[in-house]
């Protein structure tokens, strides 16, 4: 194998067109470019696709939304939308609504970018890390924001100090512990997305150099189902998150959804 | 006529693809380091390990979710939801091993 990726021709055509601008905008800021490397890199065009992609679909959808006599798109959003609120019902609770933006955005965002890699003439944005880590920092920094906007800033440190129902003594031992703990989630969050869709890729990559007519569409395939789970597994680490900074402990709560999501959000949490 | 133009070209097309590796070049090895020698056979070993025990213990998961469902078909959506949160969470542990060897294979930190 001689050399594992080659340059797509929407990165050259994109790279073509403005990567004169990118680069004399950023020219002052003292950032250089060598001359053969590309100016706009291949994962940055391919997030842009997504974002101009889906904006333009939503937008094309919500022009046409209607009650009585809904086209297959609009009842396929409407299918993922009434899917991801569920989730966020069980594990947040009643105010698990606000948070649809960022978890619907995850979803979607996660989903199209894992399933373009399997288009010929498209790359995976998210088998780059620095695409999964942004993903992975974005969902830390709104939990962590939420968290302390929910719950005040010093109430949130203490859950940081001691879990619930533990002695003021434990704080020592127990904070450096949570610390590492929550950090360990950026770093699980990025490299199971980009590990699962960056090994994908290169395992139907390496098939398709060795026998290119049938062999890789098992693992393509196989693909298809992974990139779904990754998406979704995204969203919903995404949920139990919030629902650990979000919901305050107000003693044994009623509705058993809400506590069987509680359960399997703390041992996962760990 | 028209069946065996069908099946004639497309036995054309899996010759093809059968006789690609024949062009492949042959790669030689560059002459590297002792360490990075060893790193690379390091992560080969590593990859195998955390493959069969990460295969390991999804197997245990997968067999107690699906003897629950069996003895308890009612709950089958709570109990495939923690099953499939658990084989993610367990194979997440095989990528950080396959991370690691990704680095040693490509990056090459030790040369070679």
């Amino acid at each position: 194998m001689e050399k594992l990726e080659h340059s797509l021709w929407l990165v050259q055509v994109v790279n073509a067109l403005f990567g004169p601008l990118v680069a004399g905008a950023l020219g002052p800021l003292g950032i250089e470019f060598k001359p053969g490397h590309d100016v706009i890199p291949d994962f940055i065009v391919m997030s842009l696709l997504i974002l101009i992609g889906m904006s333009a679909l939503c937008l094309f959808i919500r022009s046409r939304l209607s009650v009585e006599n809904p086209g297959t798109l609009q009842l396929a959003l409407e299918a993922a939308v009434s899917f991801l609120n569920g989730m966020l019902d069980d594990f947040v609770g009643p105010k698990g609504r606000n948070y649809l933006t960022l978890v619907g955005t995850m979803f979607l965002f996660i989903l199209t970018g894992n399933l373009m890699g399997l288009v010929p003439g498209l790359k995976a944005p998210t088998s780059n890390i620095n695409v999964t880590l942004g993903c992975a920092l974005t969902v830390f920094v709104y939990y962590q924001f939420h968290g302390i906007k929910e719950q005040g800033i010093v109430a949130y440190v203490k859950h940081f100090m001691m879990p619930p129902g533990a002695p003021a003594w434990i704080a020592p031992i127990y904070f450096p512990i949570e610390v590492i703990s929550q950090l360990s989630r950026v770093l699980s969050l990025s490299v199971r997305l980009f590990g699962n869709i960056f090994g994908e890729d290169l395992v139907i990559v390496i098939l398709a150099s060795l026998v290119p007519f049938v062999v890789p569409v098992p693992m393509m395939a196989l693909g298809l189902v992974t990139s779904a789970l990754q998406a979704y597994i995204f969203a919903m680490l995404t949920t139990i998150y919030l629902a650990g900074a979000v919901v305050v402990d107000h003693g044994p709560e009623g509705h058993g959804a809400h506590g069987e999501g509680h359960d399997v959000a703390h041992a996962a949490a760990a | 006529m028209r069946k065996s133009l069908v099946l004639s070209l497309t036995l054309l097309f899996v010759a093809a693809g059968m006789v690609a590796p024949l062009f492949a070049q042959g790669t030689v090895p560059a002459g590297g380091s002792e360490v990075a020698k060893w790193s690379i056979i390091t992560a080969g070993f590593a990859l195998a390990i955390a493959a069969a025990f990460g295969a390991l213990g999804q197997a245990k998961g997968l067999s107690a979710a699906a003897e629950a469902i069996a003895r308890n078909p009612s709950a089958t959506g709570d109990i495939r939801f923690a099953l499939l949160l658990g084989l993610v969470l367990i194979e997440s542990l095989v990528i950080y091993v396959l991370l690691v060897a990704l680095i040693l294979f490509f990056v090459k930190p030790f040369g070679g």
